[in-house]
């Protein structure tokens, strides 16, 4: 049998499949695994014998017929879980126990998956490093005091470092693409409404979409397959039927136009980031696709607009964590007001509050013309923008992210510096597009860096084929020595 | 009643016309929330109505209740107003211990319901009262704080109530104004079954909105908004006792301050709240969990098609086709169910006599036992009986009076009551001729009277047979005879 840490989510499935694995042997081999890795620092919550039990009744039914067969999968302890705490990373849900199960997660339990724990992940989504966490940094397997980016970081680590055979993140200016780049990963924000967004402890509503984060573009595809779907309990959950991304997967490039926007190349890119776009475009070129120059001409205004619109809806999202319902209370205060003053000082950090109050600022009156509906303006400039571009193009390409995986507290205390980390992926966000990072190379420290392709809306099937195409020609191998264990 | 409008605060120094608007907060009726799937029901136990979305819990999604957004296309249509097909949900953002999500979803910029109007009718004439806008939103749930000396309890039963929101122009004149704008309101919501109107159960209350003005001034003066006052009544006090207190203000060289207040019921006075530099800065923005309200014009034009008719349509059927008069109308229509059995009685009975029954005794009863007319004792078919009795003469009035009562208590059928109290009119002329004579015999010194010219005394022989007769003799009948009789 292949060591089980070096094969993808696909194979595993065939394993299991051909009975040549157990389910409760593959739980054994990932919780052993997460027991060897709580240096990484990559699990919230495990519940190893809920896990033991679930996998033992799978191999009792020996039900084969779901997309995830037996497969024991950790998620972002932002998805909600029945019965098993979720915390999103924060102080004040720290002992939080839903009573019900997000649509994404449940969909993944429904194709046979089982709960392997619940993933790091910074303070309500809200980094790019997993240092905003209330229960610690996470580590980067590639090596010690590396971040792994964020918000998605436990997750990225997990994945990366096999302690899980895929997972699941949430994605509102890159919280997926950007912690697959740092960790040589593969990760996918499909389009605003193509996964439900029920029982996702909301970071900004208008952004927010979960997405795969697997080891290869086979494993997304089928992932993406497993999560995605209309949910009526989802307002804004586009209601369409459902594709089979893994069996329609087939690695095409030639003909295809790939759009590649001047305005990625920003100021002070590291040579090496422009030296992997530039392999990406030659791979392209080589499988016969056709190379296209295009502008996106609002894209320096893209971060701007992200942090007035998501620290907005952040600011009214994370109102309801008051200390009354459920959740942290703080014991001081003598009145309503007080508590609540207490309890939201003590139970938020600091850039949680940091993001309220910016989005407390911009929707005030007398402000409000200025930031929020300006932002809206400039989202629909910025939206438009790729409009016109898929009207020429099928697909564009860009570097993921201006630089590999930082070292834990070189930007903590910087937070422009951090957002620019987000400078590729979020205007992905704010127009509701579909967009995949792979890993494309590596920086002179042997850090992995990615790629992003993007579509139009709904366009994940091509995506997933271009990036499979890709993911061939670049061959990119990841090398852990599992430092950690 | 006045037929001249005379509502003016008059003091030594001039005349004061009082400028009021109203907001109406009317519940919808549904059976459940405006997004969510929990009862709405009225007086169940505290937090026994609450789903995870009422209580705002994490990763909660609102999903719009589509029945609450016909029921509110339908009031605005009976508001005579502009549907918007594009309407936008916002949040309206505050803490507050009974608020769980810590917004309110309302709409703000973009309601469901444009301008429309009302029309009032007061004792001077029709008034139309201009509707500025009418919107959908939660309501909150309740504090309680008189449980417990150091706790408030919260009860979210009415956590995501939908609520419509009417905000009135400023048309309304007087407290007779806004008494007559409210109950037509109400009368509207009641006809197309939108809200019940049920002012105990707080399901109507509004903010009153009242500012003051010199006779012939044009411009508003500065208003303030007295919140949450939750009976006719008390919006009549309240803006009695607000107006006069801007007048003395005024009056006396001081300014009026724009500010919220409250109505103390107990002391008729109304006491500042909060100042305008104090008010909430709510942060309205669209709720990035709901996408813009779209509705179809098919779809309006068909729930137009199906409107009952209105009540302002009914009365004028009324008067013109069963020849009532705007009073008589206007109480006949005030209730849907009152109409209904109006119409109900009169297909069998006689018109004139109908109204008359209704609106004097069967009111009289449904007042006298605090009952609604559906709930009457005397049926529809009932009351249609008695009066046909009395039409072909076979009770007198007087008798049906005693025959309705009877009815009252028991609920039966006029003809059994008249059977077995044995009431049924005397109409055997031979035996009316027999209590005539006897009549005549027994007053012959008034019957020489009446023959040698004294003809008044005719009435005292009427009565003097009907007296014999128990009540029961045919008037017609007695008429005929008795007259047949004196000329022998």
């Amino acid at each position: 049998m292949n060591d089980l840490n070096d094969i993808s989510l696909s194979e595993i499935i065939k394993l299991v499949k051909s009975k040549k694995i157990s389910s409760v042997e593959l739980a054994n081999h990932f919780i052993n695994n997460i027991k060897k890795g709580k240096k990484l620092n990559s699990f919230i919550t495990t519940c190893f014998d809920q896990t033991i039990k679930d996998s033992k009744n799978f191999d009792k039914k020996q039900n084969f017929d779901g997309l995830l067969p037996g497969i024991p999968i950790a998620v972002k302890d932002l998805f909600c879980t029945k019965n098993i705490k979720t915390t999103a990373g924060s102080k004040i849900l720290e002992n939080f126990v839903p009573t019900y199960e997000s649509t994404v997660t449940n969909n993944l339990w429904e194709e046979g998956a089982i709960l392997l724990g619940k993933l790091n992940c910074d303070e309500f989504a809200m980094g790019s490093s997993n240092e905003t966490s209330f229960f610690g940094n996470v580590i980067n397997p590639l090596e010690n005091n590396f971040v792994p980016g964020g918000s998605s970081g436990g997750s990225a680590t997990a994945l990366a470092a096999s302690l899980t055979p895929a997972t699941i993140g949430t994605d509102t200016g890159g919280s997926i693409r950007q912690p697959a780049s740092f960790t040589g990963t593969v990760g996918l924000k499909p389009t605003y409404g193509l996964c439900s967004r029920w029982g996702i402890v909301a970071f900004a509503s208008s952004l927010d979409q979960a997405g795969p984060m697997t080891k290869n573009v086979e494993d997304c595809a089928l992932m993406l397959e497993a999560i995605s779907g209309y949910d009526k309990k989802d307002s804004t959950s586009i209601n369409r039927k459902k594709e089979n991304y893994s069996k329609n997967l087939k690695r095409t490039i030639k003909g295809i136009k790939i759009g590649i926007p001047k305005e990625y190349r920003v100021d002070n890119m590291p040579k090496e980031i422009d030296q992997l776009w530039k392999n990406g475009i030659d791979i392209l070129k080589k499988s016969g696709a056709k190379i296209i120059d295009i502008s996106l001409p609002h894209t320096k205004y893209a971060l701007p607009t992200y942090y007035i619109v998501a620290p907005a809806e952040a600011s009214s999202n994370l109102a309801r964590y008051d200390g009354i319902k459920y959740g942290y209370r703080s014991k001081k205060g003598n009145n309503l007001i007080e508590m609540y003053e207490h309890t939201r000082a003590e139970g938020f950090g600091d850039e949680v509050k940091r993001r309220v109050l910016i989005g407390t600022y911009v929707l005030s009156s007398g402000y409000y013309d200025a930031y929020y509906l300006k932002a809206q303006k400039v989202r629909k400039l910025i939206k438009g923008d790729f409009d016109n571009s898929f009207r020429e193009v099928d697909a564009i390409l860009t570097p993921s992210t201006p630089s590999s995986a930082f070292k834990i507290g070189e930007k903590a205390n910087d937070p422009i510096s951090m957002y620019l980390n987000d400078i590729f992926t979020v205007p992905v966000n704010l127009a509701g597009l579909p967009a995949i990072s792979i890993p494309a190379g590596k920086d002179h420290k042997g850090h992995p860096l990615g790629l992003q392709l993007i579509t139009k809306a709904l366009d994940e099937q091509k995506i997933l084929n271009i990036a499979f195409a890709m993911e061939k020609e670049i061959d990119f191998k990841q090398s852990l020595n599992r430092w950690w264990e | 009643m006045k037929d001249k409008f005379d509502y003016f605060i008059k003091t030594e120094k001039g005349k004061w016309e009082v400028i009021i608007g109203l907001e109406v907060h009317a519940q919808v009726t549904s059976k459940s929330k405006l997004f969510s799937s929990s009862s709405t029901k009225f007086g169940e136990k505290p937090n026994t109505q609450v789903s995870l979305v009422d209580s705002a819990f994490p990763g909660m999604l609102p999903v719009i209740n589509k029945f609450c957004i016909e029921q509110a296309i339908k009031t605005g249509l009976g508001l005579n107003a502009k549907i918007n097909l594009r309407s936008i949900f916002d949040r309206k953002n505050y803490f507050y211990a009974d608020l769980p999500a810590g917004y309110q979803i309302s709409q703000y910029k973009n309601p469901i319901v444009g301008e429309g109007s009302v029309t009032l009718d007061m004792p001077y004439g029709t008034k139309k009262v201009g509707i500025e806008r009418l919107h959908l939103e939660q309501d909150a749930g309740k504090s309680i704080h008189d449980l417990s000396p150091d706790n408030t309890f919260v009860d979210l039963n009415r956590s995501g109530v939908a609520l419509m929101e009417i905000v009135s122009k400023p048309d309304l004149r007087s407290p007779d104004e806004v008494n007559s704008y409210v109950k037509k309101l109400r009368t509207i919501m009641r006809y197309l079954g939108t809200c019940d109107g049920n002012m105990q159960e707080g399901s109507l209350r509004a903010d009153v909105n009242v500012s003051v003005r010199k006779e012939g001034e044009k411009n508003f003066g500065t208003r303030c908004e007295i919140k949450n006052v939750n009976s006719i009544k008390f919006m009549e006090m309240a803006i009695e006792s607000e107006a006069k207190r801007q007048v003395e203000l005024l009056e006396s060289g001081k300014k009026i301050v724009q500010e919220t207040r409250l109505f103390d019921t107990k002391k008729n006075e109304t006491r500042s709240m909060r100042s305008k530099e104090e008010a909430h800065d709510y942060r309205y923005f669209p709720d990035p969990d709901l996408l813009p309200l779209e509705i179809e014009q098919g779809y309006v034009d068909d729930l137009k098609n199906k409107l009952p008719e209105l009540p302002d349509k009914k009365k004028e059927r009324f008067i013109n086709k069963f020849k009532l008069t705007p009073y008589e109308a206007n109480v006949l229509i005030s209730e849907n169910n009152i109409s209904e059995y109006f119409e109900e009685v009169i297909k069998t009975a006689d018109i004139k006599l109908a109204k008359n029954w209704i609106i004097v005794e069967l009111f009289a009863v449904l007042n006298d036992k605090n009952l609604d007319i559906k709930d009457s004792p005397v049926s529809s078919k009932n009351l249609a009986n008695l009066i046909n009795f009395i039409s072909s003469g076979e009770i007198s009035g007087k008798i049906a009076k005693k025959v309705f009562e009877l009815m009252v208590q028991s609920g039966d059928e006029p003809s059994k009551i008249i059977k077995d109290k044995g009431l049924q009119q005397q109409s055997n002329p031979k035996e009316l001729e027999k209590i005539i004579k006897n009549v005549l015999k027994k007053n012959l010194d008034e019957v020489t009277q009446y023959k040698a010219g004294k003809e008044k005394l005719y009435g005292f022989f009427v009565g003097e047979v009907m007296k014999a007769s128990s009540g029961k003799a045919n008037p017609k009948l007695v008429n005929d005879i008795l007259k047949k009789e004196l000329k022998k």
